[in-house]
């Protein structure tokens, strides 16, 4: 008895000076784990920044910019990830006369470790997506769609699980339905799953399966709508184990991100930064040394 | 902040976890990388000068908003069709095309007065539309005729002559010079869009037969421009009011 009682004095007493000789340092609460999230949507082939004398965006976006930036937040955080929640293609004349060729090349360039498919990027049929693949260095991640008997069979992602300083971050996908969006012969044989289904499953398998301590659903389903149609609100609502959706389509401009609690009465966060490469998304997370962020008192700084 | 951080010191348990979102504007603060201009510059080079490269000449301003029912530049775009696609059409489906209807909402820029260039072409049409060719019953021409009475709008046509009373109702419509008849069905190029229920064209919706062409508007336009040397498309008398 005494032995024991001796051991959990010493171990209490090395652990209150560690802390304590850390918290000398800063004031700041010192979290062990610091993931970030960086995120683009819609940015639709925008590759130089807008002219000083567009009426809307006058200098803003632009791609070299973008990676500037995105270079600096990894200098200061390597165990960063970045994302885009996909109609990449289609709004400048970079895609009517490169196919989508510089697109990727340039978000391969920028490190982009994925991204989920908007209708857009169906713009020049899946054979033109298709034939683009070689220039992406990245994965496209989406878990709606079966593409088995389509050519892009094999090139996509149900799901993947990041591993940054022993965090396991799963991403899974959600593209919007294509029929009334796409003309058929573009998209062909792709067939469109039931969103809150799949994003059920999908969670389930990343948080339980894969034991993810983070959670992100890369969407191009739409922010919300006044209407039935499924939205990133309705999911966030509709679903649990997803900690983050990352949002497109609807080119809505959140200047932070919303909060929704899902199913199990937990916090989700939904983003989108609206499109061009205007804005770029960021999300840190800060975790303990048990890669929990569902602790008491969860903070969410918005 | 939604909820206070609660910090907790007991041995090994550490703080309570955070998460901040924000975005961060791009914008001229932030310097550009030079590694990524110079990668984009050769392609920068390339398409400014294929979208500059003259492709005719435009003797005079055109804007979408220069007449009542019909503007030189919409007759001009659905000339176009007309032109460009009737041989393709005919030599798949054994048949003229025998009118053009496109929406007014579609003419997306002017065309100034000078030379046109490939970047003109993608200002008046910067979507990928395609065109396809709609059998239409001469009902559904009749359904067209009352759609444009409600319009009011100058939706660009070729092929057809209407003429409107001042109440916008149709005093006389012609195809190929004779009226329409309900009983022979049309050929009727538009794009994609329209063809689907755009602009609430709901006539085309169920068409007899739906011919796709494989040509989107815009390679159209650039091809027109490529071999014509000067426009010279006028408002004319073909969709109007007396």
């Amino acid at each position: 008895m005494k032995r024991r009682y001796f051991i959990q004095q010493t171990s209490a007493a090395t652990a209150f000076i560690g802390i304590g000789g850390l918290s000398s340092l800063s004031f700041k609460p010192n979290y062990k784990k610091h993931i970030t999230i960086l995120h683009t949507n819609d940015v639709h082939s925008h590759i130089e920044p807008f002219g000083p004398d567009d009426s809307r965006n006058p200098n803003m976006g632009g791609v070299a910019r973008r990676a500037t930036l995105i270079q600096q937040i990894r200098n200061e955080n390597p165990n960063t990830l970045l994302l885009d929640a996909g109609d990449i293609f289609q709004g400048m004349p970079y895609f009517n006369f490169y196919g989508g060729e510089l697109e990727f090349k340039l978000m391969s360039k920028m490190k982009y470790d994925a991204s989920t498919l908007g209708n857009h990027d169906f713009d020049n049929g899946i054979d033109g997506l298709y034939a683009q693949l070689p220039h992406a260095e990245f994965d496209f991640i989406c878990s709606n769609y079966d593409l088995s008997d389509t050519v892009m069979d094999g090139h996509t992602r149900k799901h993947k699980v990041f591993t940054k300083d022993g965090v396991k971050i799963g991403i899974f996908g959600l593209g919007i339905e294509l029929q009334g969006l796409v003309n058929k012969g573009l998209y062909k044989e792709t067939k469109y799953l039931d969103p809150v289904e799949i994003a059920q499953d999908q969670s389930r398998i990343l948080k339980e399966e894969k034991n993810c301590d983070l959670v992100i659903c890369l969407s191009h389903l739409g922010y919300d709508y006044s209407h039935d149609k499924i939205s990133d609100i309705k999911l966030a609502k509709a679903t649990e184990n997803i900690d983050l959706i990352i949002g497109g389509h609807t080119h809505t401009f959140l200047d932070k991100p919303s909060i929704e609690t899902n199913k199990a009465g937990n916090k989700v966060l939904v983003n989108q930064v609206g499109c061009y490469g205007l804005y770029l998304g960021r999300i840190d997370f800060y975790l303990d040394d048990k890669n929990n962020i569902e602790a008491n008192g969860l903070k969410i700084e918005v | 902040m939604l909820s206070l951080i609660l910090l907790n010191c007991k041995g090994n348990q550490v703080e309570t976890a955070e998460i901040k979102g924000k975005r961060i504007a791009i914008d001229e603060n932030i310097e550009a990388d030079p590694e990524i201009e110079e990668f984009v510059a050769p392609y920068k080079e390339h398409l400014n000068k294929t979208l500059d490269s003259t492709l005719a000449y435009n003797p005079k301003d055109m804007v979408k908003s220069d007449g009542d029912l019909n503007t030189a530049i919409g007759n001009l775009m659905a000339d176009i069709v007309m032109e460009q696609v009737n041989p393709i059409f005919k030599s798949r489906a054994g048949n003229e095309i025998d009118m053009v209807l496109l929406n007014h909402g579609g003419i997306r820029s002017g065309l100034n007065k000078g030379n046109i260039s490939t970047r003109s072409a993608y200002a008046l049409m910067p979507f990928e539309n395609e065109i396809v060719v709609a059998e239409l019953s001469g009902e559904k021409i009749k359904e067209m005729l009352s759609y444009l009475e409600r319009a009011k709008t100058a939706h660009p046509v070729s092929g057809i002559q209407i003429e409107m009373d001042q109440n916008y109702k149709v005093i006389r419509a012609e195809i190929n010079g004779e009226e329409i008849d309900e009983n022979k069905s049309y050929f009727v190029a538009t794009s994609d869009y329209l063809q689907q229920g755009g602009d609430n064209m709901n006539f085309f919706k169920a068409p007899i037969n739906l011919y796709k062409v494989d040509y989107k508007l815009r390679n159209a336009i650039i091809d027109y421009f490529k071999k014509a040397d000067t426009l010279k498309v006028e408002k004319d008398n073909r969709f109007i009011r007396k």
